[in-house]
């Protein structure tokens, strides 16, 4: 019987998966998916605790706040990754490390 | 019932496979499409656990909009050529450490814990309750967060903006 915990372990490893990318990759579009992967993660839990322990919607709703913050968060990382690009011609992470141009 | 678990398991092997693929791949295109299979593998989850809006919601955002928009600046920004080098993977070693460690605390705090599994949403059509608490309940968050993507938009649009015209003037001089 799928219970609780299969799905809190399936967004464990999920979690621990993105912190390896952010963690391990040189590239800036790289750590962003990771980024990605840790915020679905997140979404899993509220929505499995929403389904399993309240008889409330209020996980569920906080997962579309979260996916509309992952959207506005990708779009701004990924404008300051162009103009990384544009000015370094490399999306290294560790690369671009000044802020002036 | 068995069929619910063979489908719930079936999802999960499709996250964890793709999540792997996305951690592990050398090739960083391979990585985005790997994404997308995560993200479908989400989706379905979220079906299972009653919330088919959200399985919505998630499709359209995230494979239609943040995962193009990852592939496109993948492909902008990206020289083929180099994929084996701009894609390595940097200390894997004390990654897979943070990974482990990581891992082990979850899990034991998952199976230590004992979680009060009071009720359980029966499954039906949320889309006329997420619309009723977005508009009752959830006001306020719903009107901030419709503030917040302006501000990211034109934040976005600036961003851009400003270096093409740093490297015009760059280029005239």
């Amino acid at each position: 019987m799928v219970g609780l915990n299969h799905f809190l372990v399936l967004s464990a490893i999920l979690f621990s998966l993105g912190v390896y990318v952010v963690v391990s990759r040189r590239n800036a579009v790289a750590i962003l998916m990771g980024v990605e992967l840790i915020l679905n993660s997140a979404s899993i839990n509220f929505v499995a605790f929403s389904h399993y322990t309240t008889s409330s919607m209020g996980g569920q709703m906080f997962a579309i706040f979260v996916i509309v913050l992952a959207a506005a968060e990708s779009v701004v990382a990924l404008a300051i990754v162009l103009s990384i690009y544009q000015q370094f011609r490399t999306i290294d992470a560790d690369e671009a490390s000044t802020l002036r141009e | 019932m068995q069929s619910f678990n063979i489908v719930v398991y079936v999802f999960a092997a499709i996250i964890v496979a793709s999540a792997a693929l996305v951690a592990f791949s050398r090739n960083l295109v391979y990585s985005a499409f790997a994404l997308l299979f995560t993200f479908f593998g989400v989706a379905g989850i979220y079906v299972m656990l009653s919330a088919d809006f959200l399985a919505a919601v998630q499709l359209l955002i995230y494979v239609g909009g943040i995962l193009v928009l990852i592939i496109f600046a993948v492909m902008l920004t990206h020289r083929i050529s180099d994929v084996e080098i701009s894609n390595q993977s940097l200390r894997p070693a004390q990654g897979a450490l943070i990974l482990i460690g990581i891992m082990a605390v979850l899990l034991g705090v998952i199976f230590k814990t004992q979680w009060s599994l009071e009720g359980q949403l029966e499954y039906q059509a949320t889309t006329a309750l997420i619309g009723d608490l977005l508009l009752k309940k959830y006001l306020l968050p719903f009107e901030i967060v419709s503030v917040l993507l302006l501000a990211a938009l034109m934040g976005a649009a600036v961003i851009v903006r400003k270096e093409v015209r740093g490297e015009q003037s760059g280029g005239k001089s």
